[in-house]
């Protein structure tokens, strides 16, 4: 089989190319051979489209937990001990 | 234009910014006692480093820029070694996503509708939990370049050296790292 027919009915191949195509440029060999794939490949279509939501939901995820710093804080003890440590540290 | 020079003032640092690294940490790495340490230890390399702060920062962000070294150091650690057999675990289970001889979706790995495809991203506290739950399940070093690629937007060249992976092996990685999220989710959603 050539290589162009291999991304073509590929659908171990394509995903990989999608993945790609959300961090870098494709080629343009790259580029064609997907968009032929994704032309006939539902189960790919649905890939590709879940592959984007999952980022999105990634990137807020970690965002969510960034704002939670109130829900997430430190114990006070823990705090008063590193503190303490740190002026140990600059009394030297 | 006047640019304020930024100043260090480790008397406060606890109170100005432990809960924010803290938070910072737990959300890259999901261990609390493993967040305190980094914490503590991003002070104490600081406090050595005070006379090299050049003030073009606050004094969050530098804190931060330590912080993240501690952090890709854990990463590598988790990544090396025993951690090896995680991947070959979850390697293996991608056999059977796609037909051996034509990479067909095989039919009980099919993708399939999630609901969610057509509407605005559902925030739902249940989905961002399963979310939560299959990402803890990567391998560490499926999850180390996930993280570091979708959450601190580093470069492809920067994580291939710091986690010492190649590209080539970083496309796998990116690759097969969602593959094994999606399937997750899939499985446990629907």
């Amino acid at each position: 089989m050539n290589p162009l027919k291999k991304v073509i009915y590929n659908c171990k191949q394509a995903t990989l190319l999608i993945e790609k195509r959300q961090i870098r440029k494709l080629s343009f060999r790259e580029s064609i051979e997907l968009r032929i794939h994704l032309a006939g490949c539902s189960m790919c279509k649905l890939y590709n489209k879940q592959s984007q939501i999952i980022n999105q939901m990634v990137l807020q995820l970690f965002h969510d937990t960034e704002l939670q710093v109130s829900t997430l804080s430190l114990d006070e003890n823990f705090k008063k001990e590193l503190q303490d440590r740190i002026e140990g540290e600059l009394n030297k | 234009m006047v640019t304020e020079k930024q100043l260090l003032d480790p008397h406060h640092w606890v109170k100005a910014h432990a809960d924010y690294l803290y938070s910072y940490t737990l959300s890259r790495l999901n261990d609390e006692e493993q967040a305190k340490d980094l914490v503590q230890e991003t002070f104490l390399a600081a406090l050595e480093k005070v006379d090299r702060f050049e003030g073009k920062s606050s004094e969050r962000t530098w804190l931060t820029a330590i912080l993240k070294n501690k952090i890709i150091d854990v990463y590598r650690k988790k990544s090396s070694g025993l951690a090896n057999i995680a991947e070959q675990k979850a390697e293996e289970e991608q056999k059977d996503f796609f037909e051996e001889d034509n990479g067909h979706w095989t039919q009980a790995h099919q993708p399939l509708p999630f609901g969610i495809e057509d509407h605005e991203p559902l925030r739902g506290k249940e989905f961002n939990h399963i979310l939560q739950l299959c990402m803890q399940k990567l391998p560490a070093m499926w999850m180390s370049v996930f993280t570091m690629k979708h959450m601190d937007e580093a470069t492809t060249e920067f994580i291939c050296s710091e986690l010492r992976v190649t590209q080539a092996n970083f496309w796998v990685i990116i690759h097969r790292a969602k593959l094994s999220l999606r399937a997750c989710l899939q499985k446990n959603w629907i």
